[in-house]
């Protein structure tokens, strides 16, 4: 409708802030995360003109994350908005944590009167300067008749290709400034819209007959599957051939785990069978996926028995970490569509009994399949979460060890279920980016998976749940201890633990002075009931799960060392005594 | 990842915006490499200017900066000719010590290395040449023993050999913002990625 109208409305005159916001409407943006200041007052001001809904945040970078969870969970561009200076800087590391995941959001930030840029006036920073390195790209707006265009091809190139954030920086007397108004006139250039090269035919024959003729492979699968919505290809190429699925943590939900063809998650808290088969393996298919370091190990011995072809559509990310035999850049369902015909039907049973044998000494390892010890694990907090949603929650988790734990026994079945920060590894991220998927998917039941530790990074944006009336389940996992730290000092430091030993506020007190109900579980047989409790409660709930202060994380291989040297978990299992 | 470095050179074509060289620099410096000469100029097409950059690093280190310098916005295209044949020159202008006595040497060596002098001052002279890297090089060799005052070099510019023409995408003229077609890093020996007649590649 807004484009029909478009093309029949005459150009109206309208302000650099009017025409930001009529962009964003038009651009189908419903929510944007903000939080005003100096430099975007204009912006605001013409907010109450404008049907979009705004977020009000406690800390820009809540306000990035939102945009990113938000990204995220829908697959459409998050927004971002915030003033200049600290406004600006504060959203730094939410910025980043999209790069590296790939994660398409537009910042917009106010910035200084154009005729003082560079004179350090009050709150000013050069932040398309700051966020060179960690956006796709980013413009300085100095005119209102740059702001549509400029916006137009923020979002086109925040959603194209291999996703990713752009700021757009906007100064005051931009926002202020008149012209006329012309939808039409500022469409963005056709920046490569579709991948512009495309494997050659003999390419794809190279990569099906490596297929065809391997006996032990195994396909590993990456973010890039969802972001591609190439699911049912993958799905399609792994029951074709018979082809064993390995998953990264990103990868989580582009196949389903209950799929007979699903390995689990492979790299430094893979799953001990998984880092085997790509070890024994002869073919390596990656789809849409960069063996990041965390998922090679030591990268002269990674996988070196076999093959691999790597399908991508980043042409950087070919022969970066890993040299690949068959590379091929596109698209990855568009890539796979083409494949799939040349692919042979297989069977590879001798393969699979291999992978099977492996996977029997994990399974008494397995701390699901250890006596009740009393002790509360926080694999069983995640394992009985996903049991009581069926699997079928958002789950938004931080970084550290529940997060791993969470990879581990919360078990995806769909695309953009998991949202977590992967490549920057972002404590703090977990509350805010489930307040983004919340407002992306309203009908879902999201749970944020939070450590003691990154809870409190941003646990301020509770507020912002209250003030939003959001239904965000929040369950932390409580050790005393930033955990995944005190693991790797108590690995590779002799256990000499400095700066992890952490002190907490009461967390059910704390969310009851945000009128969020709280509850605390310290015993197993309490976890279903208050899960269940939070779940049925019609609003946010938070639970404060006081879980075992010094589990670790296993399987775990070192970092940097060969994927088949994993530290796996003592059997049976020795306790540690506990401080009470 | 100890790869042997040698100097590479990169032949760019970039939107003339404020920022586009910042945005290139960026990605040498975070990656640790350094840049031995840089020029940029203006080119045969309004609004697009030309970059030569010349870094010292291994072919690995090559292949993906020329990779991630494809995916900036403002970059028009990029092409790695380290292995191209192609004509390289660079202009030095170099001021010498020359006292009464050494001028007719001087002069001698001008000559030779078919420079020129410039500048004529009671006891120095400038003089200026151009050409290949290592012609610079084995004048400055020369000239060293009679003491050299100031030298200022303008970096290499590169050009390929024969008819082909620029890596310009077509059309690009015409638009002030042209990036309708891109053209990338041309993908040899084992980095052929991809089939040779992408549309709009040299």
């Amino acid at each position: 409708m807004n484009e029909q109208s478009s093309h029949n409305a005459a150009p109206r005159k309208l302000t650099g802030a009017e025409i930001i916001w009529e962009c964003l409407e038009r651009l189908g943006v419903e929510h944007v995360f903000g939080y005003p200041g100096g430099a975007i007052l204009p912006t605001y001001d013409a907010l109450t003109r404008s049907r979009v809904h705004h977020v009000l945040v406690r800390h820009e970078q809540g306000a990035t994350h939102m945009a990113d969870g938000y990204a995220r969970a829908s697959g459409r561009v998050g927004v971002a908005l915030a003033t200049s200076g600290p406004g600006a800087t504060n959203m730094v590391t939410g910025i980043a944590t999209a790069m590296m995941d790939s994660s398409p959001i537009v910042c917009i930030t106010g910035q200084v009167g154009s005729t003082v840029l560079g004179s350090d006036a009050f709150q000013e920073t050069d932040i398309t300067g700051i966020t060179i390195p960690i956006t796709k790209h980013n413009y300085l707006v100095t005119r209102a008749d740059e702001v549509a265009s400029s916006l137009r091809e923020a979002f086109q190139i925040a959603a194209s290709d291999r996703p990713g954030p752009v700021l757009v920086d906007i100064t005051k007397d931009a926002q202020l400034g008149i012209c006329e108004f012309d939808w039409d006139a500022a469409a963005p250039r056709a920046h490569r819209q579709v991948p512009d090269f495309f494997p050659a035919p003999a390419k794809l024959d190279e990569a099906a007959a490596l297929i065809n003729e391997s006996q032990r492979p195994v396909i590993l699968a990456g973010h890039g599957i969802i972001l591609s919505g190439a699911g049912e290809e993958v799905r399609r190429l792994a029951e074709t051939a018979d082809i064993p699925v390995a998953l990264t943590l990103l990868g989580l939900g582009a196949f389903p785990a209950s799929h007979p063809l699903n390995l689990g998650m492979m790299g430094m808290h893979g799953e001990a069978w998984v880092n085997q088969a790509i070890q024994e393996s002869d073919l390596l298919i990656a789809l849409g996926m960069r063996f990041d370091d965390r998922v090679t190990g030591k990268l002269n011995t990674y996988a070196q028995k076999a093959k691999k072809i790597h399908v991508e559509i980043d042409r950087a990310e070919i022969n970066k970490n890993v040299h690949v035999d068959v590379p091929l850049i596109g698209d990855l369902r568009e890539v796979l569509l083409r494949l799939l015909p040349l692919v042979k039907p297989n069977r590879h049973s001798e393969w699979w009994s291999q992978v099977h044998v492996s996977k029997k000494d994990s399974a008494v390892r397995d701390i699901q399949n250890l006596p009740d010890s009393g002790h509360l694990y926080a694999a069983h907090v995640i394992n009985d979460l996903w049991r009581e949603t069926k699997g079928d929650a958002v789950i938004v988790t931080d970084v550290g060890q529940h997060q791993m734990w969470e990879a581990q026994y919360y078990h995806h079945e769909k695309p953009r279920s998991l949202i977590t920060s992967g490549g920057l590894g972002t404590m703090g991220f977990a509350l805010p980016a489930a307040i983004g998927a919340k407002f992306a998917r309203p009908d879902s039941e999201v749970w944020v998976v939070v450590g003691d530790g990154g809870f409190q990074m941003t646990m301020a944006e509770l507020a912002t749940i209250v003030q939003e009336k959001l239904n965000v389940k929040i369950a932390i996992i409580n050790n005393g201890f930033l955990g995944m730290v005190r693991q790797w000092q108590e690995f590779f430091y002799e256990g000499r633990y400095a700066g992890t030993p952490l002190l907490s506020p009461d967390f059910v007190k704390l969310a009851d002075a945000y009128g969020i109900p709280g509850l605390m579980v310290t015993q197993r047989s309490q976890v279903v009931p208050a899960l269940n409790t939070s779940r049925f409660h019609a609003g946010p709930a938070l639970i404060d799960f006081r879980v075992e202060q010094e589990d670790s994380v296993y399987p775990m291989v070192p970092a940097g060392a060969d994927l088949q040297a994993m530290i796996r978990r003592p059997t049976p299992l020795v306790e540690r005594p506990t401080d009470d | 990842m100890t790869e042997r470095e040698k100097p590479h050179t990169f032949v760019l074509y970039v939107e003339n915006k404020p920022g586009v060289l910042n945005r290139i620099s960026s990605l040498f410096r975070r990656r640790g490499y350094n840049i031995e000469s840089l020029t940029v100029g203006h080119t045969e097409r309004p609004n697009i200017s030309r970059m030569t950059i010349v870094s010292s690093i291994g072919e690995g280190a090559a292949h993906r900066v020329e990779a991630n310098i494809y995916k900036l916005v403002n970059v028009l295209s990029v092409e790695d000719v380290t292995h191209a044949t192609t004509i390289s020159r660079s202009l030095a202008l170099i001021k010498v010590d020359a006292p009464e006595e050494s001028r007719h040497r001087l002069m001698e060596i001008v000559r030779v290395f078919r420079a020129r002098v410039v500048d004529l001052a009671p006891r120095s002279l400038i003089i200026e040449i151009t050409g290949a890297e290592d012609k610079i090089h084995a004048l400055v060799d020369v000239l060293r023993p009679f003491g050299i005052l100031e030298m200022v070099r303008t970096g290499q510019v590169v050009m390929r050999r024969g008819v082909q023409e620029s890596s310009l995408p077509k059309g690009a003229q015409d638009d002030p913002r042209p990036s309708q077609q891109k053209t990338g890093p041309e993908l040899t020996g084992a980095d052929a990625l991809v089939e040779a007649e992408h549309p709009g590649s040299v």
